[in-house]
Order: C-alpha cells, then structure tokens, then sequence
C-alpha cells in the first residue's frame, strides 16, 4: 500500500487525487508535468484523477527561461 | 577522429529532422549545434523579430535587429551549413494546434522561454503525439551552477532539469548557462536519434 513519487515511497492514499498528493507532498509550484505511470496526466484533470496503489508518480516544474 | 563512426552518424543524421519550437537563447543555440553537426532537417517555429537584448544570449548579429527570428536563423544556418533543410513557420504556436507543425519530425526540443507556455506544449506534443519524443528545458535562468543540470527522463520527455534554478521573471538570463541549457538539448537529440554513445 504505497506509492513512489519522485523516487521517494510514500503511503498509498485511498481515492487521493493527483490535486491532493501535491498538496500532501508540498509541491506547491504552480506549473507542473505530473505523469503516473509514464502517462501524462493533463493539467485540467488533476482534481478527478485518481492515484492508484503501486504507482510511480513523477512531478517536474517547468520554470521560465529561454 | 574515427571515420567509421563519423559516417555512420552523419548518415543516420542526415536521415533525420527535429523540430523546435522558439528560437529565442535555447532554441537558436541548439538550431546551430545541430545544423552544424549535419542534422538533414530543421523545422523551425518562432512568431518574434529579434531585439538588441536578445543578443546578450541568441544565436543572432546586430544587422539582425528588426528582422524575424526565422528567417535570421535560415540566414545563418546556410552560412554555417547549407546542406541542412529547413522548414521555418513564422507563427505563434496557438493552444490546441502546437502539435501541428512537429508530425513529422524525429524529435520534438520545447525551447519556449514562459512557464505556462512550456507546460502547455509539453502536454500537447506528450498527449497528440504519444510516441514522438520531446525534449524540454526548465531552470535556464541564472549563471554558474552548471552540476545541478540534469537529464530527466519520464517515458518519452527528456528534461534537462535544474530544480532550484530561479524563474526568469526573478533571474537574469545570461548566455553561458542558456547556451549551455540549449546544446544539452541538443546532445540530447543526438543521443535519442543515434542511440546512447557506447
């Protein structure tokens, strides 16, 4: 019953959204690619997305510059 | 140099295009390593003139302010390698059609420069075309600091990643660590279309 998000376990959370595990891990950047299971999770879904168990999760902030 | 392997590579290079969208200090640095490294094709999107502060970090001369971004950089390109095809698209990329341009490319280099934007494009090329790569930058602002770079790889997107970097909008955009940002996409594109360098 956990998940690995950014490489890092942490406990699985029942019907926890993509929306509630940033909040639950503080990833509180305002733009961010979020892929569960190398699938790209789109940004307008991140409140009805659910996590499910044994999950990879990868979250990666795109900062300005170019 | 080993010839062997040279011709392999600028046989499978020559075979080959990416595409690039923005063409601002990411986008016209890694346009020029890869023209110069004997890519066959470049698809090059960019809607912007060149602007005399754009010089501190673009690939671009002073006789080029004023000018697009495009054309300057279809300028230099056959000036350094007139063997590179060049497709260029004087255009904004519009949101539900920033896929449109890169159908056909071997790999996609997000070189946009704002946040939302990046995002916004990732999403689509990752979403639209699921099995063409895409590689992107985050956290080119700033100097020094070059070993906090690195590559991450998510399924088809290669990021080349420095997590702390502060936003532009906070930070200064400088040549060293942009044109560094920008030919690490580049060595990127390389290392998707040859394979990795064993």
């Amino acid at each position: 019953m956990s998940i690995e998000v950014n490489s890092k376990v942490v406990d699985w959370v029942e019907n926890e959204t993509v929306k509630d595990l940033l909040k639950r891990m503080r990833y509180t950047f305002p733009l961010v690619v979020v892929k569960i299971n190398d699938k790209v999770v789109p940004r307008k879904d991140f409140s009805e997305v659910k996590i499910p168990d044994n999950s990879k999760v990868a979250v990666i902030h795109m900062i300005s510059g170019g | 140099m080993n010839k062997v392997k040279f011709e392999r590579i600028q046989k499978k290079l020559k075979e080959s295009s990416v595409g690039i969208a923005g063409l601002g200090g990411l986008g016209s640095n890694a346009a020029v390593a890869l023209a110069r490294a004997g890519i066959g094709c470049l698809v090059l999107v960019d809607f912007d003139k060149i602007e005399e502060n754009n010089l501190g970090r673009q690939y671009y001369f002073l006789e080029h302010i004023g000018k697009t971004k495009v054309d300057s950089l279809k300028e230099i390109i056959g000036k350094i390698n007139p063997q590179v095809e060049l497709i260029t698209h004087n255009i904004k990329l519009e949101k539900g059609l920033m896929e449109k341009p890169f159908k056909d490319v071997t790999v996609v280099i997000e070189a946009l420069d704002n946040a939302e934007t990046k995002t916004i494009f990732i999403e689509e090329i990752l979403s639209k075309l699921p099995n063409k790569p895409v590689i992107a930058a985050s956290g080119v602002a700033g100097y020094g600091h070059s070993d906090r770079i690195t590559t991450k790889r998510l399924g088809n997107l290669y990021m080349c990643y420095d997590g702390k970097a502060k936003s532009s909008d906070d930070d200064v955009l400088i040549a060293p660590r942009v044109s560094l940002m920008a030919n690490w996409e580049a060595n990127l594109a390389l290392e998707i279309i040859l394979g990795e360098d064993k």
